[in-house]
C-alpha cells in the first residue's frame, strides 16, 4: 500500500470515530452524521484514486455498481415514511453484512479461479477470516430480514397477511451452539482443502440458518436490541473481511462499529431492564408465562371521555406501541389542537424511553404529525408533572405505565414507568385488557378513575374529536 | 503476508474496539436509533474491499465469478452506505432538528 493511501485511510478511519462521537450527543448528532458520510467519501475516493494511478482500473462494474448502488439507497431513504424507518434500517444492517461475506467469498473464489492459493500462515488467516466473515455477514442478512419482517408484524403475500411467527422452544438454544460449532469444524477443515468450496458454501448456509433461528424466538417488542446487536456484527464481518484483502479501513471501522454497536445494545437493554442473555435466550412474555385475566372492566365511549376532558386544565398524553401499530399521530395532534383551541387546555406528551418499537419511536412519529418539539416531555421530566394533571391519556401503552413495576416483584420490576396512574382521570385507549409484552396484567386498567377505550387507535381517536366538536 | 503484518492488523483490530467501547458512553434514549443507523451506514466501510474486488475486466459472459460476487457487494454496500447516511440525517432532522426546544 502506498503511503498516501494509508494516510488517506487514516483520515477516514478519524473522521468516522470523532462521527461516531458527536452522534452520541443530541446537539451535535447531525454534524457527527455528516462527519461519517465524509469519512466514507475519503475512503471510496481514496480507493478510487489509488486503482486510477496504479493504471489497472476497470471501470464498468466499479462505476455500473457505485451508481445502481446509490440510486438504490437514495430512493429508499427518501421514500421511506418516518414509521417505517426502524425496517429500513434494519434491512440496510443486512444488506452491509451481506456486503462484506460477499467480498470474502469474491476474494477466496479469485485465489481459486487464479491458481494462487496462498501459503502457511497467510491461508490460515485468509480461512479463518473469510469463514469468520461468512459466518457473521450471511447471519446479519437472515437475521435482519427477520427482524425486519418482525417489525413489520407480518407479510404480505398474495394479498393475504401472514404474521411473522415467533417460535423458540427451549431445545433451540443448544442447536444453534451446535450450529456454530459446525461453523468451526469447517473452517478447520477449509484450511486443509482450500480449493474445496463445499467447506466454504456449507459455512454460508449453516450461516444464513443460524441467522434465523436467533431471531425468531425474540418477540417484536425486543427487536430494537436485536438490530443493534446483528449492527454491531455487521462492523465485526467488515473487520474479518479486513483481515483477508490487508485493509487497515475495513479492519478499524468494522471494530469500531462492532465494539460501539455493542454498547449501545447494552445500553438499550438497561433501558428495557432487560440483559443481553434474556433477550436472546430466553423467550419472554411468551404464551406459557402469562397471567391469566380474572378481572373485569366495563368500557366506556368517546361522549363520556370528552365531557371529561371538556374543563380539564391540563392533559398529559402517553403515546406507546399501539399508536405506532394504528398509526394514529395524526388524530393525536388533531385532537391535541381541538382541546387546546376549545377548551384552553395545556397538552403535553409524555415520552417513555423504550415507548414503541425503537427508542424514539414515539418522537419520530409525533415529530411526523408536527407536534411541537417543546410539547414532548421525557419521562424524568414529566412524571412530578401527574399530580397536578386533570386526564392523562394512554394510547396504546402497557408495560410502560403498569404500576406493578415499582412493587419490586415480577419481569417488570425495577423498570422505569410513566406514572399515569398519579392523574386525577386516566383513560386508557386499548383493543382489550389483555396483558403487555411482559405478561403482567396493570392494576392500571382497573382503578375506579380510569376510564378504558376499547378499539383500534385510530378508530378511537377520530371518534373522540369527533365527540369534543360536538361539544 | 509476513508475521509482522498480520501481527500489525491484530494491533489495529484490539486497539480499535478498544476505542469503540469508550467511544460510546451515555446515550440519550431518543438517540439510540439515529446512533445504531449511524454507525450502521460506517459498517459499509466494505464498500472499501468491494471496490477492489470488482476491478476486474468487464466482458460480456465471461466475467470472472469473483468479478460478478464483489459486484453484488459494492451495489449492497453502496446502498447501506447512502440509504444509511441519508435515513440518519432525516431522523436527526426530525428529532433533534429545527425545532429543537432552547435552541
Amino acid at each position: 500500500m502506498e503511503d498516501w493511501v494509508a494516510i488517506g485511510y487514516l483520515l477516514s478511519a478519524a473522521l468516522f470515530i470523532f462521527g461516531l462521537k458527536k452522534l452520541g450527543h443530541p446537539r451535535t448528532a447531525p454534524f457527527g452524521n455528516q462527519l461519517g458520510a465524509l469519512g466514507m467519501l475519503v475512503a471510496v475516493l481514496t480507493t478510487i484514486f489509488s486503482m486510477q494511478l496504479a493504471g489497472d482500473a476497470q471501470w464498468v462494474l466499479i462505476g455500473a455498481g457505485i451508481a445502481l448502488g446509490s440510486l438504490i439507497g437514495y430512493i429508499m431513504a427518501v421514500r421511506v415514511q418516518m414509521t417505517g424507518m426502524p425496517e429500513l434500517v434494519a434491512l440496510f444492517n443486512g444488506f452491509g453484512g451481506a456486503a462484506s461475506a460477499l467480498v470474502a467469498l469474491s476474494e477466496i473464489q479469485k485465489y481459486i479461479d487464479g491458481g494462487t492459493v496462498p501459503e502457511g500462515l497467510e491461508l490460515t488467516v485468509t480461512m479463518v477470516a473469510a469463514g469468520l466473515s461468512a459466518l457473521v455477514g450471511w447471519m446479519t442478512l437472515t437475521g435482519s430480514l427477520l427482524a425486519m419482517y418482525k417489525l413489520k408484524g407480518g407479510v404480505s403475500v398474495f394479498g393475504k397477511w401472514i404474521k411473522t411467527p415467533t417460535w423458540g422452544p427451549s431445545w433451540l438454544n443448544p442447536v444453534k451452539v451446535m450450529l456454530v460449532i459446525a461453523v468451526a469444524v469447517l473452517i478447520y477443515l477449509s484450511i486443509d482443502e482450500p480449493t474445496n468450496t463445499t467447506y466454504l458454501w456449507s459455512i454460508i448456509g449453516i450461516s444464513c440458518l443460524l441467522g434465523i433461528v436467533l431471531v425468531l424466538p425474540i418477540g417484536g417488542a425486543d427487536m430494537p436490541v436485536v438490530v443493534s446487536l446483528l449492527n454491531s456484527l455487521s462492523g465485526i464481518a467488515a473487520a474479518f473481511t479486513g483481515f483477508i484483502i490487508g485493509n487497515s479501513a475495513l479492519i478499524i471501522a468494522g471494530s469500531l462499529v462492532g465494539a460501539s454497536g455493542l454498547i449501545l445494545t447494552f445500553i438499550m437493554c438497561k433501558a428495557m431492564n432487560r440483559t443481553l442473555p434474556d433477550v436472546l435466550f430466553k423467550s419472554f412474555g411468551g404464551s406459557g408465562e402469562k397471567e391469566s385475566l380474572t378481572r373485569t372492566k366495563v368500557g366506556s365511549d368517546a361522549d363520556e371521555v370528552a365531557m371529561m376532558i371538556d374543563g380539564a386544565q391540563k392533559v398529559i398524553i402517553v403515546p406507546g406501541y399501539g399508536m405506532a401499530v394504528s398509526q394514529c399521530q395524526h388524530q393525536v395532534k388533531e385532537f391535541a389542537d381541538l382541546i387546546s383551541e376549545k377548551f384552553d387546555t395545556e397538552v403535553k406528551y409524555a415520552i417513555h424511553p423504550v415507548a414503541g418499537r425503537m427508542p424514539g419511536h414515539m418522537n419520530v412519529l409525533l415529530a411526523e404529525a408536527n407536534v411541537p418539539y417543546e410539547q414532548l416531555i421525557e419521562m424524568d421530566e414529566i412524571n412530578s408533572e401527574f399530580p397536578e394533571c386533570d386526564v392523562a391519556i394512554v394510547i396504546g401503552a402497557n408495560d410502560t405505565t403498569n404500576p406493578a413495576a415499582r412493587s419490586g416483584e415480577g419481569p417488570l420490576a425495577g423498570m422505569p414507568i410513566i406514572d399515569a396512574d398519579a392523574a386525577r382521570t386516566v383513560v386508557i385507549i386499548k383493543r382489550s385488557l389483555s396483558v403487555g409484552y411482559a405478561g403482567v396484567d396493570n392494576d392500571l386498567f382497573y382503578m375506579d378513575k380510569t376510564m378504558m377505550l376499547f378499539g383500534d387507535g385510530k378508530a378511537m381517536m377520530t371518534g373522540l374529536n369527533n365527540a369534543i366538536k360536538e361539544i | 503476508m509476513t508475521p509482522e503484518f498480520l501481527i500489525g492488523n491484530i494491533t489495529l483490530f484490539v486497539l480499535a474496539i478498544f476505542l469503540g467501547f469508550e467511544l460510546i458512553t451515555k446515550v440519550p434514549a431518543t438517540l439510540h436509533t439515529p446512533l445504531m443507523s449511524g454507525a450502521n451506514a460506517i459498517s459499509g466501510i466494505s464498500i472499501i474491499g468491494a471496490l477492489i474486488g470488482a476491478n476486474v475486466a468487464y466482458e460480456s459472459g465471461d466475467t470472472a465469478i469473483s468479478g460478478i460476487l464483489a459486484f453484488v457487494a459494492v451495489v449492497l454496500a453502496m446502498i447501506n452506505v447512502v440509504g444509511g447516511f441519508m435515513v440518519t440525517n432525516r431522523m436527526l432532522n426530525m428529532i433533534a432538528g429545527k425545532k429543537r426546544r432552547g435552541a
